[in-house]
């Protein structure tokens, strides 16, 4: 089917293109930009008139909660809420139940997920067995069942030792081993940042060092072992600045941080709003601002949903024994805009950290719309203002922090593969 | 953000916590429990029938017998009708959820509850998840705040020193995981006491503590010099698994309340303690009983308090 996306405003952060600019979709792949390509015939014109046309969004974190957890959120309803944001790539960590840590459960996954032709499931490997940080997975089996890299999810790998050996056989075949840093001894127990704000509800510490002893370490054997290293959900200034001065030295480290964490706060707590409940916790305004600090200059590289759908029940609790975790598929784009707006960085800068960026992370050719690429796309309507209700997203997970905000920013088509699977 | 313990006419809906609740209602509730105590010496409590017709439903997740039984014999001087559960450590170890519970209790028509539980928020959860004209009391929750201790001792404060704006208070003991210290901090600092102080080694403290508006002290000698008020808090004894404290006997010999550190405050100086004490741990016996101490009269208090707060509570629409 021939697709022509007419009169909207193209950008492509890979290609440095924003401008007013056609785009031809033939044979599921980008056939050409600006000019139609010689004996083209649209079958479908999709009028972009005031409309961005961006390659689909990747998303390098959204749990779709299979297998195992399925009474939070199913595959169906978690690729249709991806959709729905724009998102045409997305990458799942392993801590499901079973955890991915057999390619079997990987293989079923992808096939699962290929079915309902919605977003590109990349799924994450667990690094070792059950998660339980003490026997090594079979990487080059679980790399050829379809994992992209291999991780601890929100697990900490407390025995030194074994993350040793793990950073040194992914090095041996190239696999990239992402991490989410954090001590389990400092952070035991704790359900929101050690500052003021828990200091005043009398809620469990994590304080800052529980990331930055766990990432010293990271950094310190991605030096030894010449891992390529990638560092999930960055959340303190510190933590921003040891990662810039790893960089700096050259070693390869890449790092990304939640939504949430660019826009909120400890203070959004508020009064035990356990929607804030988020793991890692929401820290300080200083770190907030590090974190956009870290990713004006590059530090951080991509910006991710962390989706993390949490039934109810589990979240009508008092804030300490509610389960931490916030949708975030369908927020991802809005999210980011703002972001842009706030610190006035081009969109063409501002979405290369939802497309390109975060596909290179996970090694995969999506995030653009060079001539022959897949032709995922996401064309949104820059100007349409909304209101976040939590029972209008397709998302199985209603709970969000950012119930009742503004939005600007909404998709009104998602193309996978040159087929049109949403329409807003 | 709205302050979930006041309703849009500003008056309590709830007793959640003193933090962000207005002088003038703290002041209104000390003053009406003085009309519960009376005027003689023998501070007797006088039954009234301002809660007659109402169920009053003292839920306690996390056992008590101390506040329980002075909230029980509160609303019985309030001619309440009084139904305690026990309800144990955890809610969902029988399957039923926290709000389920209170679910169950709303249907048995509960008018006011007031609620234990282990878990910082718990009250303000049921207070967002009831009826408006059901009124919640936290009776404690978690390390976050224990609002009816902190009034009553503000009570007892008022009693014997008259005024707050030119006291020197020092908070002893475990603040970290104390909600009897968070809810005397900010009910110290409303009423305008300019000078609160917090003495604990630094593995009981919170961090920030001094965003709080306190002075930290490590030094138990230093902490005590020319205060008005001690307020000792209660040593549990799991702080000692928790590598927070080596031993009772050393957190005794540093910062144990002995006649000889006593003798640094000033001479009129009144130690309060929550209750239960630990005697020979956080407090020396002699001091406990001693001529300055008004632990006893602050339990005294406590019934007229929570009188004043259930009562309080009845008037708002």
């Amino acid at each position: 089917m021939n697709i022509h996306i007419k009169n909207g405003r193209l950008i492509d952060p890979k290609n440095k293109i924003d401008a007013q600019q056609d785009v031809f979709i033939a044979n599921r792949r980008i056939a050409a930009i600006g000019t139609a390509p010689p004996g083209f015939a649209a079958d479908t014109v999709i009028e972009a008139g005031g409309l961005i046309v961006m390659p689909g969004l990747v998303d390098i974190a959204a749990r779709l909660r299979e297998p195992g957890y399925e009474y939070k959120a199913t595959l169906e309803s978690e690729m249709s809420a991806a959709v729905a944001g724009g998102v045409t790539s997305l990458a799942c960590p392993p801590d499901t139940d079973p955890p991915l840590d057999e390619p079997g459960l990987v293989e079923m996954l992808k096939y699962r997920a290929r079915s309902l032709n919605q977003a590109r499931v990349f799924p994450i490997g667990a690094l070792t067995y059950g998660l339980k940080g003490a026997e090594l997975t079979e990487m080059i089996e679980l790399a050829e069942a379809g994992c992209k890299a291999f991780s601890q999810a929100d697990t900490p790998l407390t025995d030194t030792r074994v993350l040793l050996r793990a950073m040194q056989y992914a090095a041996t075949f190239g696999y990239r081993v992402w991490l989410r840093p954090q001590d389990s001894f400092l952070a035991k127990n704790g359900v929101a940042h050690d500052g003021e704000v828990a200091s005043r509800l009398g809620l469990p510490p994590i304080p800052v060092i529980a990331e930055t002893i766990a990432l010293n370490t990271a950094l310190q054997l991605a030096r030894e072992t010449g891992v390529t290293l990638h560092v999930c959900r960055i959340s303190s200034a510190a933590g921003v600045d040891m990662v810039r001065a790893a960089k700096r030295e050259g070693l390869a480290v890449t790092c990304d941080v939640s939504l949430n964490h660019v826009h909120l706060t400890e203070m959004d707590i508020g009064y035990f709003d356990a929607n804030c409940h988020l793991s890692p916790p929401l820290r300080s305004l200083r770190d907030k601002a590090g974190l956009r600090a870290g990713l004006l200059d590059g530090t951080i590289d991509a910006i991710c949903s962390n989706h993390s759908p949490v039934d109810e029940d589990a979240k009508q609790l008092p804030f300490a024994e509610a389960e931490a975790g916030a949708t975030g598929l369908e927020l991802l784009l809005p999210l980011v805009l703002k972001w842009a707006e706030q610190e006035r960085v081009p969109l063409l800068d501002a979405l290369g950290r939802i497309t390109i960026h975060p596909a290179q992370l996970l090694g995969v050719k999506m995030g653009h719309l060079s001539l022959g690429a897949h032709a995922d796309l996401c064309v949104f309507d820059p100007q349409a203002a909304w209101k976040v209700e939590p029972a209008a997203l397709k998302s199985q997970g209603k709970n969000t922090p950012f119930n009742g905000y503004e939005m600007q920013g909404r998709v009104r088509y998602t193309l996978l593969d040159g087929q049109l699977v949403y329409q807003g | 953000m709205n302050n979930p313990q006041l309703n849009e006419h500003g008056e309590l809906q709830h007793l959640l916590s003193t933090e962000g609740l207005p002088v003038r209602i703290m002041r209104d509730i000390l003053d009406r429990a003085s009309t519960f105590i009376g005027t003689t010496e023998h501070k007797e409590i006088k039954k009234v029938p301002l809660l007659q017709g109402k169920s009053v439903f003292n839920v306690f997740f996390e056992n008590s017998t101390r506040t329980r039984t002075t909230f029980e014999i509160a609303a019985k001087k309030l001619s309440a009708d009084v139904v305690n559960l026990n309800i144990g450590s955890s809610s969902t170890s029988k399957g039923e959820t926290l709000l389920d519970t209170v679910d169950n209790l709303c249907a048995m028509h509960a008018d006011m509850f007031v609620v234990r539980h282990s878990t910082s928020g718990a009250a303000h959860l049921i207070a967002r998840h009831v009826a408006p004209e059901i009124h919640v009391i936290n009776a404690g929750d978690g390390s976050h705040a224990h609002p009816t201790q902190a009034l009553l001792d503000m009570y007892t404060i008022r009693h014997y020193k008259q005024n707050f704006h030119n006291l020197r208070v020092a908070i002893v003991g475990d603040i970290l995981h104390s909600r009897v210290a968070r809810s005397q901090i900010h009910a110290l600092t409303t009423l305008g006491v300019p000078e609160v102080r917090v003495v604990a080694p630094k593995t009981l403290l919170p961090s920030h503590v001094e965003k709080l508006g306190v002075r930290v002290y490590h030094d138990m000698e230093q902490g005590l010099k020319d205060v008005d008020v001690v307020m000792m808090l209660r040593l549990q004894n799991e702080r000692m698994q928790g590598a927070l404290l080596p031993s009772a006997q050393e957190y005794f010999k540093y910062y144990g309340l002995t006649q000889e550190r006593l003798a640094l405050a000033k001479s009129d100086v009144i130690v309060m303690h929550p209750g239960p004490m630990n005697r020979g741990v956080e407090i020396d016996s002699s001091v406990a009983d001693g001529t300055h101490s008004v632990i006893l009269p602050q339990v005294t208090f406590g019934i007229a308090v929570r009188m004043a707060v259930m009562s309080t509570l009845a008037g708002t629409k």
